[in-house]
């Protein structure tokens, strides 16, 4: 059997595909869990998983389906342990329900989506951004998730640290919104052991009820099953002893309240954008996972060419940094934001940014856009203002 | 209330939704002598699904998760991989567990995770108000069969003794101090055990199958409709076809999951 | 002497200990608790021995057979 390990505690640095920067930066994060199901293009997590997990005491799983996954995922967090799976479209379909308990019940986990072609099977091979809105929206009910949006190899090192980190905070479950390019692109990436991790904090025991909130709305830590809680989790809407509520409509309210505010009021700490050009940029290019590649690059060739462009790429793409796009693009008069779908996060923007013109540019058929592609759109907009 | 109500339930959530004269109830006062006599509360770890029976367990005062439908099982994986001291134990119904759960169920079985996983048959859906389930009789009326169920049914023994489980029992609600000795052999054997329990449910089956909700009487049907594994092995083929069988059905010990888990991973590659 | 001892907040009126009983122990007690429910009640204590099925069949635990002075405190 392999043994390779993290020796000691300085960074390394290795060339390996996004996927599998999604497995060093899980683990370095703490996770020792892994349930999930083969899926193209995702299957590198669970087999690097397999592998690396018994290596450091955890625990790898391939389970019967999707939604065994999720739900294993969920079981071991309550066991005590970081938990996350793997998966793409189709998966991450049959895995809502799940989501949906893991936030009604507080439950930490972490779910990397490297999002394919789709809808149905869809374009097995191909990469996308068609999910994001799935990952916001997939399950029933009233609910709000978290969502990271690597672009680079290294960002799916980091982003997934950050996305176990932001899980055992808020008690929620937080995507990795991956794809396909992300996933198998070869990049150097720095693994960094000392980097920040939070750890699964126990609450105090004494008087513990499981879904009472501390004063700033957030549960105080996560407990784990037989060290003395008693804890009763239940996906019913639930009162802090988590006896269900369902027929109480205020009681029932005020959870579903807190679920979603505990997100919805905290976008301003959760904000992750990389702004560039934004102090005189007249067209910013809003972009987010492997389409911001070619929009970086088109942005600083229109730089060079002298075209007032600037770059507003959301690492956070959910909650929706809405107060930050606003105040960062004051000078903006257009606004283009590429996607690999047929135009969804521009939506969002579309709805904060009134003022100027949103200008959507779709890709489907499962490639990237050209940085010429990004840059034609720009130079078009820069004329448009001229006029 | 009984001492052992008094000690291990959790009474902000009482009274039970259970019906007057339901089944489950009677299962849960079981499981709690189980749990006494053994003295292993603070190392339970419950799991429920989504039915009646997925409540017994939101009702005993140790750690416990009421999951989704048909996920009881993976859930209690999960819990089980990583505690292995735990000892685990699903609450399920027949339609959460075969239906539904049903591929949970077979795999879990298969990999001999040690774990109990009671399933309450009431061959009916008893909570969402009387459909038809994958254990009720061919030719049932139910709230979704009105012309009669042209289906057969499952013997969720047969399916799990088929797909691997190492204790597999057979009891009724009718049966409590059986009940309490299978729930005990279960939760101590190293491996994957299944107890079916027949339960008596007045207010769907007994109402929309059996032509009343009168409680002793469906138990006393229940009851008439079993014989004991000893006692069918000499009774003429006649005799048994309309019987259902109760008792412990088989147990075996084989390699149970965690157990491989723990060589593999320590590399014997036994 | 022991007889079972049956506590009306919980009792949900099915009759089971009733049916259950070998020696006749029980019977209907013509009242009802305050959730409606019909209640059992002993009728004939001296019969009881004890076997407890009345007991192991309660869906709600709600009656138990103890010695009739500990019953009487509950």
């Amino acid at each position: 059997m392999e043994a390779r390990r993290l020796a000691g505690t300085s960074p390394e640095v290795r060339i390996m595909q996004g996927n599998e920067a999604c497995v060093e930066g899980a683990i370095i994060a703490g996770c020792r869990f892994f349930a999930g199901y083969p899926i193209t293009p995702a299957s590198e997590i669970a087999e690097l998983m397999s592998r690396r997990l018994p290596q450091v005491g955890g625990v790898f799983m391939q389970m019967e389906d999707e939604l065994a996954s999720i739900c294993a995922v969920m079981g071991a967090a309550w066991g005590g342990v970081k938990a996350c799976t793997a998966s793409s479209g189709p998966g991450i379909s049959l895995m809502q329900e799940g989501v949906g308990y893991a936030a009604e019940t507080e439950t930490p986990c972490v779910i990397i989506n490297v999002m394919r072609g789709g809808p149905a099977t869809g374009q097995p091979t191909l990469p996308s951004q068609q999910d994001i809105m799935q990952a916001r929206f997939g399950s029933h009910g009233d609910y709000e998730i978290i969502a990271v949006a690597p672009s680079s190899a290294q960002e799916a090192f980091d982003l997934t640290v950050k996305a176990f980190n932001l899980a055992e905070i808020y008690r929620v479950p937080v995507y990795v919104l991956s794809d396909e390019i992300v996933g198998h692109t070869r990049e150097k990436v720095k693994i960094d052991p000392n980097v920040e991790v939070v750890p699964r904090k126990r609450p105090p025991r004494e008087g513990y009820l499981p879904y009472r909130p501390g004063p700033d709305g957030l549960l105080p830590g996560m407990p784990a099953f037989n060290e003395g809680y008693r804890v009763l989790v239940d996906g019913q809407l639930h009162d802090e002893t988590g006896n269900r509520v369902g027929h109480d409509p205020e009681a029932s309210a005020r959870l579903v309240r807190r679920l979603c505010e505990k997100i919805t009021s905290r976008v301003d700490e959760l904000t992750d954008v990389e702004e560039l050009f934004l102090e005189d940029a007249e067209v910013v290019v809003v972009c987010y996972g492997s389409s911001a590649r070619p929009a970086l690059e088109a942005v600083y060739t229109a730089r060079e060419k002298g075209m007032p462009a600037g770059i507003f790429r959301l690492r956070v793409l959910f909650p929706f940094p809405a107060r930050r796009l606003a105040a960062a693009t004051r000078r903006a008069r257009v606004f283009l934001v590429p996607e690999m779908n047929i135009g969804k996060l521009v939506l969002e923007v579309e709805r904060v940014a009134r003022a100027a013109q949103v200008v959507s540019l779709p890709k489907l058929g499962g490639v990237l856009h050209t940085p010429e592609e990004i840059l034609d759109a720009i130079a078009s907009a820069v004329k448009g203002g001229e006029r | 209330m009984h001492p052992l109500g008094e000690k291990y339930l959790r009474k902000h959530t009482l009274p039970t939704i259970f019906c007057p004269g339901c089944g489950d109830g009677t299962v849960l006062s079981a499981f709690l002598r189980a749990v006494d006599e053994l003295g292993i509360i603070d190392r339970l770890a419950l799991v429920g699904g989504i039915g009646c029976s997925g409540w017994i367990p939101v009702y005993v005062n140790a750690d416990t998760l009421h999951v989704l439908h048909g996920r009881a099982i993976p859930f209690a994986t999960g819990l089980k991989v990583t505690g292995p001291d735990r000892k685990v134990v699903v609450f399920t119904g027949d339609g959460d567990c075969l239906a539904i759960g049903g591929n949970h169920f077979i795999h879990a079985c298969r990999r001999n995770i040690d774990m109990t996983v009671v399933m309450l048959n009431n061959a009916i859906y008893g909570m969402t108000g009387g459909q038809v389930a994958p254990t009720s009789p061919h030719r049932a009326r139910t709230q979704t069969s009105p012309y009669g169920n042209p289906e057969m049914p499952f013997d969720a023994c047969k399916l799990a003794i088929a797909a691997g489980a190492t204790y597999v029992a057979r009891w009724t609600s009718g049966h409590p101090r059986q009940l309490t000795r299978a729930f005990k052999e279960a939760i101590m054997h190293p491996g994957f055990a299944f107890i079916e329990v027949l339960t008596q449910c007045p207010t769907q089956t007994g109402r929309y199958m059996k032509g009343g909700l009168d409680a002793p009487a469906l138990l006393k049907d229940i009851r008439a409709s079993v014989v004991g594994k000893e006692r069918a092995a000499s009774l003429p083929p006649e005799e048994l076809a309309d019987k259902v069988q109760i008792g412990t059905l088989h147990t075996e010990i084989r390699l149970e999951f965690t157990e491989a888990l723990r060589r593999l991973s320590e590399g014997d590659g036994k | 002497m022991k007889i079972p001892c049956i506590d009306e907040t919980w009792c949900k009126g099915c009759g089971l200990c009733i049916s259950e009983c070998p020696r006749g122990v029980l019977g209907w007690s013509g009242k009802r608790n305050r959730r409606g429910y019909n209640l059992p009640a002993v009728q004939q204590p001296e019969k009881c021995t004890a076997c407890r099925m009345c007991e192991l069949i309660c869906p709600d635990l709600a009656i138990y057979v103890e010695e009739e002075e500990q019953c009487a405190k509950r």
